[in-house]
């Protein structure tokens, strides 16, 4: 998994509410076995005309957000499906970092498996990253992931909160299956116990 | 005297393999079911890593997503890439030594379905799925977590999922439900009444008079939708239905372990005076028939009221109804009942199973689909099909004009050939009812089957109550 420590780039604003996978990723491309090539249909039908032509009107669509690596968005973000092919996607992309006032779960999970940062700021935050968001080239907002901090276009500055485990395997790009790997004899152990408690299982 | 422990809190002491300083826990798996769409990458995984399933006997996989559900379907998957997606989940199944029930199998359906049926869901039990709507084998009291690909590979390899624990969420449904109103009409109005973030961070307990009157059936109806209401889970406390249900099933214990089993299944309850984090409270005389109008779960409303305008709303919420009208096509003011409908869809891990059935069934006898209207009734598993054609249910079906299909989660997410066109409006008894969930453009109002039985009759939305 890439680490992520620091970004600072174009954010595509996105203030909708409850945009949830089916559109981050509809159905139709879940029917791959890789992880990649995903970006192409990032909010597939938003984004492309029945034709496959471009809607000129949706954000990603516009010159200013092309290569945006941070996403602002309404609050619950991800809802639906917990397919993991929204996170590839998003990535895929080049989409590093969403901001947003809250996540589904599950979505929230999958973006850290990811090497993505999904922030969780109060509304007012929000609002004015979205005021930055909507200014395109003229208005770049930087995230430290080490600082646990959103800086906006105009130098103010955000804290927000994020479960140190999560965050140092973030910042260190590590794979969650090496870590729990490490702890075997506890696993074993446990394995152990259940067998006589619950025998049945 | 001990802390009182809640249902939740119960399941969870029981699985905790590790906990480390900052409370994150390794939660040990007992049960992890499998499909075809969101695996591969997870078994490519641990194919590239060199690593093995560590417990192959705890996991269950069976394709449902992608499989046709029409009768030919033994002859061939013709769409190519839904074709390598089971091929592959036929060959990890056979390389990593797993259960399976592949689509040739009397017992394949939805993964959701096939669990409990075969006993394999049991109380007191952690299960998981790379699907959301793995919440459904919350009816158990087991806890039962939707996981992303990343974490059905943590699970393969390691039988743990990594976790910190959610806080806790009592939704009591009080007395008893009116006629003519379901355990989907119960789950629709508690996400009405929340939102579909209200459960956000929460594991939800169902509870009351209204919950322990439902079957095994209604109460998985009840849990499936505790994703769409935001929850990690949703549980509901084991009793003598659940036992019942889960006697004799093929992979439920047996003579001294079942007696073990039962003794401590009897302990799983919320102790009194436990702590919730967040309490809602229903009265069950008060929920109605209810359908949704909009394009997200929360937008539900009785099938008695009428569509409403985005100024009703406040927020972000305006312009996403602005949203949701347009793109479904509607006006306020609109009474609900006279919406009209092309296509019915009676099936999912929601509603596909033979109480379901036997509910569309009960309406639809001696009556006849609305000319021009397509119908389809997709079972839950073949054996929910095999029992209903047992029971008379399907000649019911085919002779009211419906078309009876094979298991699979079919038009519930479009993923296999069956899916609205651009415009068409459905009828449906699935749980999402998302922009183009059921194909593209397509428009969805979620219900109970017995309002889905009655809309296919009439050709419009319809109270239920009507032709009872
Ligand atoms: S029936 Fe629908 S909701 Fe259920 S598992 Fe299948 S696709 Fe998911």
């Amino acid at each position: 998994m890439e680490k992520f420590t620091k970004i600072t780039g174009v954010a595509a604003p996105m203030p909708l509410v409850n945009i949830d996978t089916d559109m981050i990723i509809p159905k139709q491309f879940l029917k791959t076995i890789k992880r990649s090539g995903l970006g192409v249909n990032l909010f597939d039908e938003m984004r492309y005309n029945d034709d496959g032509t471009e809607k000129p009107d949706f954000v990603l669509n516009k010159p200013a957000y092309r290569k945006a690596e941070i996403i602002v968005a309404g609050e619950n973000f991800g809802c639906g499906s917990s397919r993991e092919h929204a996170p590839w996607a998003l990535l895929d992309f080049g989409i590093r970092c969403v901001i947003s006032t809250s996540y589904a779960d599950i979505f929230y999970n999958n973006c850290f498996k990811n090497g993505i940062l999904p922030i969780v700021l109060p509304a007012e935050q929000v609002a004015v990253l979205m005021e930055d968001a909507e200014k395109g080239q003229n208005a770049r907002i930087s995230v430290d992931l080490e600082a646990q901090q959103v800086t906006a276009a105009d130098g103010e500055v955000f804290k927000f909160e994020i479960d140190p485990f999560k965050k140092h395997c973030l910042l260190n790009g590590l794979d969650d299956i090496g870590l729990t790997m490490n702890k075997a004899t506890s696993i074993d152990k446990f394995e152990a116990q259940a067998a006589a408690t619950r025998p049945w299982v | 005297m001990t802390t009182p422990k809640t249902l939740y809190d119960k399941i969870w002491d029981a699985h905790v393999a590790d906990e480390a300083e900052d409370g994150t826990c390794l939660l040990y798996i007992d049960r992890h079911l499998v499909h075809e769409v969101t695996s591969p990458q997870a078994f490519e995984g641990l194919r590239m890593a060199g690593r093995k399933v560590r417990a192959p006997d705890k996991t269950i996989a069976v394709p449902d997503h992608n499989v046709p559900t029409t009768l030919d379907r033994l002859e061939g998957i013709k769409n190519e890439e839904s074709k390598i997606q089971v091929d592959a989940l036929d060959k990890n199944a056979k390389d990593f030594g797993i259960h399976y029930y592949p689509v040739s199998d009397v017992r394949q359906g939805i993964v959701h379905i096939v669990g409990p049926e075969q006993g394999w869901t049991l109380p007191g039990m952690t299960v998981v799925c790379g699907d959301s709507h793995t919440a459904t084998h919350g009816a158990f009291g087991a806890l039962a977590h939707g996981i992303g690909t990343s974490e059905v590979e943590h699970v393969l390899a390691t039988q743990t999922l990594i976790q910190k624990k959610s806080k806790n969420m009592k939704v009591e449904i009080t007395g008893k439900l009116r006629p003519g109103v379901t355990a989907k009409d119960i789950t629709l109005s508690v996400i009405g009444a929340t939102g579909t973030a209200g459960g956000t961070g929460y594991v939800i307990e169902y509870c009351g008079e209204a919950i322990r009157d439902l079957s095994m059936e209604g109460r998985m109806t009840v849990c499936n939708m505790a994703i769409e209401g935001g929850a990690r889970a949703g549980l509901i406390a084991p009793d003598e239905k659940t036992f019942e249900y889960v006697m004799g099933r093929p992979h439920a214990p047996k003579g001294a372990q079942w007696e073990a089993a039962l003794a401590w299944w009897k302990t799983l309850y919320t102790d009194e005076g436990a702590h919730f984090d967040k309490v809602v409270t229903l009265k069950g005389e008060d929920i109605a028939p209810v359908v949704t109008w909009g394009t997200s779960p929360e937008d539900v409303l009785p099938i008695t009221g009428k569509v409403p305008a985005p100024e009703d709303f406040k927020g972000g919420k305006v312009e996403a109804a602005k949203r949701s009208l347009d793109y479904m096509g509607l006006t306020p003011g609109t009474p609900l009942s006279e919406i009209k409908i092309d296509t019915v869809f009676i099936g999912s891990c929601t509603n596909g199973r033979i109480e379901d059935l036997r509910a569309a069934a009960a309406i639809l006898k001696g009556k006849k689909v609305k000319d021009g209207l397509r119908a389809m009734i997709v079972p839950g598993s073949g054996l929910v099909r095999a029992q209903a054609e047992e029971e008379g249910l399907a000649e019911i079906f085919t002779e009211a004009g419906f078309e009876w299909r094979l298991a699979g989660c079919s038009m519930c997410l479009a993923m296999n050939p069956d899916q609205l066109a651009p415009g068409e409006r459905c009828a449906a008894t699935s749980n999402r009812n998302f922009e183009g969930r059921q194909g593209r453009g397509g428009r969805t109002h979620l219900m109970s089957p017995a309002m889905a039985a009655a809309a296919a009759i009439t050709g419009h939305l319809t109270d239920v109550r009507d032709l009872m």
